[in-house]
């Protein structure tokens, strides 16, 4: 039994022409057992950073709590919000891990090998914000129908420099 | 195994867990109540390993009563849920408490809640939840026959739908049950669903 699967999770983001999107599924299992189809896997840190974590629900959320904990002190400080470079080098300090700079798709879960396949043919780069989340949404669903561990819907953020969207995905409930 | 489960109704929520206490193959008893009353409007089913789950949910107990004596107000059910992850996380890689948690409450502007806290510290507010073998039963029924907004009736005829199917079932099913309840009133118990009594202890 790995913590890596125990409770399931596919992660992709995609940068696109001054914007990037984000997308999570939604189940919350315990081994083979669905606990839950609602369950929040990426996380608002300001208005322009969101982080995914994926792995071990307990360790996300604990990970989530310490480094809000972070930017809130950051934020009391240097009274502004902390850049996405920053706070990267604040999370690879905290995991004790080399983070990697990519400039077109990054992907995380236990549908990973999938996503990767998914994103590598369907991405393109510069795409307008509408494109890009249909992009990001058809990777993200069609990685997630392969994995049994993963889906039960699909929840996306899109970021451009204006504003937020965030959107609920339907997809195979099983 | 234990079984507790629980689900929120229109405006109260209840919580369910078998009342066996069991040592391998032996049963010790069969009135073992294993959901705690945390305070005034709190309930807290718990199932795993018997001392774990006795010490931590007395523990959990004190600590709200503290904040309250403290602080002179009530911790939200939310914030009494987060309090008991946290407890969880913390002891988790030093040694870590073998306990399922199912927390009701009601809270005032919010009305009545109930989290799902595993043995792993891992937490999330849902309208029905169960744990252990049971489960596998419970949350079929639930999903089947549960609706948002039920009244308690309706509630206390889907829990007894459960019981029958865990003690039709499940092969060491567990005998007898106990059922409470939290709503704006407050935490209590509501029945004991027994099939099976302890043999009465004479007088002396």
């Amino acid at each position: 039994m790995s913590i890596f699967e125990y409770n399931g999770c596919a992660l992709v983001a995609m940068v696109g022409k001054n914007c990037f999107a984000i997308a999570s599924d939604r189940r919350l299992g315990v081994q083979l057992q669905t606990i839950a189809t609602d369950f929040q896997k990426i996380y608002k840190i300001h208005e322009k950073l969101f982080i995914g974590l994926s792995g071990l629900a307990t360790d996300a959320q604990t990970l989530y709590q310490r480094l809000v904990f972070r930017h809130k002190l950051y934020e009391l400080r240097e009274e502004r919000d902390m850049k996405p470079e920053t706070f990267a080098s604040l999370v690879s300090a905290l995991l004790y891990e080399k983070r990697e700079l990519a400039k077109d798709f990054v992907v995380a879960g236990t549908a990973s090998e999938s996503l990767y396949g998914a994103c590598e043919s369907m991405f393109k780069p510069d795409m307008e914000p509408e494109e890009l989340f249909e992009t990001i949404s058809q990777a993200l669903l069609s990685s997630v129908d392969r994995d049994c561990l993963s889906g039960w819907g699909g929840h996306v953020y899109v970021v451009t420099p204006t504003e937020v969207t965030e959107r609920i995905l339907k997809g195979r409930m099983d | 195994m234990e079984s507790v489960f629980g689900l929120v109704g229109k405006d109260f929520a209840i919580v369910a867990a078998d009342s066996s206490a069991v040592h391998s193959i032996l049963v010790h008893k069969t009135n073992e109540d294993k959901i705690m009353i945390l305070d005034s409007h709190k309930l807290m089913g718990a199932s795993g390993e018997t001392g774990d789950r006795a010490q931590f949910t007395e523990y959990i107990q004190k600590n709200v009563a503290l904040y309250q004596f403290r602080n002179g107000i009530p911790l939200t059910t939310a914030a009494a849920a987060n309090f008991t992850r946290g407890e969880l996380a913390t002891a988790l890689r030093k040694n870590p408490y073998m306990v399922n948690i199912i927390m009701a409450g009601y809270d005032k502007d919010i009305g009545p809640s109930i989290y799902f806290i595993d043995y792993i510290a891992s937490l999330h507010k849902l309208d029905k939840a169960a744990f252990g073998y049971g489960s596998y039963f419970a949350l079929s029924m639930m999903d089947r026959h549960y609706r948002k907004d039920m009244i308690v009736e309706e509630a206390i005829d889907l829990v007894d739908k459960i019981i029958m199917e865990i003690r039709s079932r499940l092969v060491v099913a567990p005998p007898n049950f106990v059922i409470k309840i939290v709503d704006k009133d407050g935490a209590r118990e509501y029945a004991w669903r027994e099939s099976i009594k302890d043999a009465p202890v004479p007088g002396v």
